[in-house]
């Protein structure tokens, strides 16, 4: 299935991305199975999103948690904890 | 719209005014602003940038604003938040309520943005005389938003 990503502020920048579509599997049907998928790619990855980092997750615009499940079509942002007002 | 992103200013007054169009049910008005200011955790700041979510920002306000309507018994309330660049002394952000008396109007300002400063995905890079850094997420900040659950009706007044 395909799901839609997005890097926002800080982690943009970590990840020198600003988003991708990406093909994953069924299996990873979970925020954090999504979050694992990534960080296996090493590098910036491992060390942006290894667990203990202070990390939000939004699945199709709502707050998530790690629990959440990912559907196809779906719209999932990663990034730090919100700065505003 | 109870919500606006905007890279514009804003005229508090003139928010004010709108809001109240001459509703003669209100009988309390409650504001607050919030400024860029010239330094943060002892650092000059000489600019920042606010970067948000689009779509989902909108949405996390509107909730917010939902909610307070839902605890409180108030009339009106308008967020309006600015994105972009920003000097010391600029305007950032802006939340007014209204109701029929002050208790209720107060505590929603307040719970508005307490959860604004939690919830909504907006987040801000400062340039100092080292360089340019995000702003780190405070713990006082969910500290602040923590105090409003479970929910409560301020009846003090």
């Amino acid at each position: 299935m395909r799901v839609r990503i997005l890097y926002l502020a800080s982690l943009r920048e970590q990840l020198g991305k600003t988003g991708e579509d990406l093909e994953i599997s069924p299996a990873t049907s979970t925020v954090a199975g999504l979050r694992t998928l990534l960080m296996a790619r090493g590098g910036p990855w491992q060390s942006a999103l290894a667990q203990g980092k202070a990390l939000r997750v939004a699945v199709n615009q709502e707050m998530a948690q790690p629990t959440t499940s990912v559907k196809s079509g779906d719209e999932v942002a990663f990034f730090p904890p919100v700065t505003g007002g | 719209m109870p919500v606006r992103i905007q890279t514009d200013d804003f005229d508090a007054g003139k928010e004010i005014a709108s809001l109240r169009r001459g509703n003669p049910k209100i009988g309390a008005v409650a504001s607050f602003i919030g400024v860029c200011r010239d330094a943060n955790d002892g650092t000059a700041v000489t600019k920042m940038t606010l970067e948000h979510y689009p779509g989902m920002t909108e949405k996390a306000l509107e909730k917010i604003v939902a909610e307070a309507k839902s605890r409180w018994n108030v009339i009106d309330v308008l967020v309006v938040h600015r994105v972009g660049e920003l000097k010391p002394t600029d305007q950032v952000v802006l939340v007014v309520v209204s109701g029929g008396h002050r208790g209720d109007a107060f505590a929603a300002c307040e719970f508005v943005m307490d959860y604004l400063k939690t919830r909504a995905p907006f987040w801000k890079k400062e340039e100092t005389p080292q360089g340019a850094r995000w702003v780190e997420a405070r713990s006082s900040d969910d500290e602040a938003a923590q105090r409003w659950e479970p929910p409560k009706r301020n009846t003090a007044y």
